[in-house]
């Protein structure tokens, strides 16, 4: 009888000891490919902001003209860029994302245009429209791509296609906490207290509607490019974190499974001292 | 001269942070110069040549895509891609000036094939012609 129980421990302790190895490595990985994605957040961030913001400024200090890119319509039809991840195994961090995005399209008209292929396949099972499924690798989309994505989301949206265009990221906060957010890439409207001419009389070159016409899918793709940076960090922050805990947790039971079969050793022993003993 | 506050970011960090006194690029419509005071301003950019002048030094840059922007006297350059001269590659210029060649010499390209080598094509000359007057 003990025996038995012996062996299916340390089989146990065995099998859980190559798991943490897997676990052990992927956590290594995860740690090396998120210092290069950090480094690349911490660079292309100060572009992203300081693009957001110059936008921002030239939004809420124009009112003589009205672009297309500016006015709110009636929404028929909203357009979602969601990324996620490549793989699973990074905590809640594609799953977290994904509800958000559902949670907030829920009664809309929506066309979505997923990067990586956890959000390819999940809005395939769900059987949300895709405008295209060609970014099933988030990894392998650059920023040239992004710039073209930008300005066929641009042409869709000025055609009419869309109403509205929203971005689905996690932002990477830290390495210990990422947070899933959307944000309204069109179109871009003036914040209602924003101050009343910070800058009014700005000189658009050559105007204004021309300048909005190349700046606006620039701007786009820009702000695409960030998101896909922040969400490529925090997918890999997610992905260290959650291999951590596995790792640990199974220390944990090989520790438990250990102090059970030396137990169980002991009492084997025990038993067989006590057998011969009582046989003398 | 006088001088004022630039900042040149692309999506791969901040090229350059600090005071200069004159500023050249190519906008979509021409060059822009832009001299301390000078008011506020938006502008597309193009594709050319950017001459920073600091402390009375001249340096190019390759400067693609993008917008400038001046506001209360703080210049902002936010191109695509930006190169000091002395940082370009000069052998990956020439392979996609030849890549661009052949795509545009090849007679069955499809028409966005064309586009995209064109534009291949201007990128490659302008940093081609950016990188040989250092």
């Amino acid at each position: 009888m003990a025996g038995v129980s012996t062996k299916e421990i340390k089989n146990r302790i065995r099998s859980m000891e190559s798991t943490k190895q897997i676990t052990k490595a992927m956590e290594m990985v995860a740690a090396s490919k998120l210092r290069h994605a950090q480094a690349r957040v911490l660079n292309s961030r100060p572009y992203f902001e300081i693009l957001y913001s110059t936008i921002t400024d030239i939004v809420n200090s124009n009112s003589d003209f009205s672009s297309p890119y500016l006015t709110k319509r009636e929404v028929k039809k909203s357009m979602y860029v969601v990324i996620a991840g490549d793989r699973g195994l990074a905590g809640g961090y594609n799953s977290n994302i994904l509800k958000l995005v559902t949670a907030e399209m829920a009664d809309k008209n929506v066309t979505v245009l997923p990067i990586g292929k956890k959000a390819v396949d999940y809005f395939r099972s769900h059987g949300v429209p895709a405008l295209t499924e060609t970014y099933a690798e988030a990894a392998d989309v650059s920023i040239g791509d992004c710039f073209s994505i930008a300005k066929q989301l641009t042409k869709a949206y000025r055609s009419g296609e869309y109403d509205e265009i929203y971005i689905g990221y996690t932002n990477f906060v830290s390495v210990l906490s990422q947070t899933p957010a959307t944000l309204r890439m069109l179109p871009l409207l003036q914040e209602p207290h924003a101050e009343e001419a910070t800058a009014s009389d700005i000189l658009y070159e050559p105007d204004s509607t021309e300048v909005f016409e190349q700046i606006v899918p620039e701007y786009l793709g820009g702000v695409l490019y960030g998101a896909l940076c922040e969400s490529r960090a925090a997918e890999q922050a997610a992905r260290r974190t959650a291999m951590d805990s596995a790792t640990q947790n199974a220390d944990e039971m090989i520790a438990d499974l250990s102090l059970k079969f030396n137990q169980a050793r002991q009492a084997a022993i025990t038993q067989e001292i006590t057998e011969i003993v009582a046989g003398s | 001269m006088n001088a004022f506050s630039l900042k040149i970011v692309t999506p791969d960090g901040l090229e350059f942070d600090g005071q200069a006194e004159e500023l050249i690029v190519r906008s979509t419509t021409g060059d822009i110069g832009i001299l301390a005071g000078h008011v506020n301003c938006v502008a597309p950019l193009g594709m050319g040549r950017a001459t920073i002048i600091t402390d009375g030094v001249k340096r190019y840059a390759a400067c693609i895509g993008g917008m400038l922007s001046v506001v209360d006297g703080k210049v902002t350059l936010v191109p695509t891609t930006f190169e000091w001269a002395d940082e370009i590659d000069t052998a990956r210029v020439e392979a996609s000036y030849e890549k661009a060649q052949k795509i545009l010499s090849n007679k069955d390209a499809s028409n966005t094939e064309i586009k995209l080598a064109e534009a291949r094509l201007r990128r490659a000359l302008v940093r081609r012609s950016v990188a040989s007057n250092k």
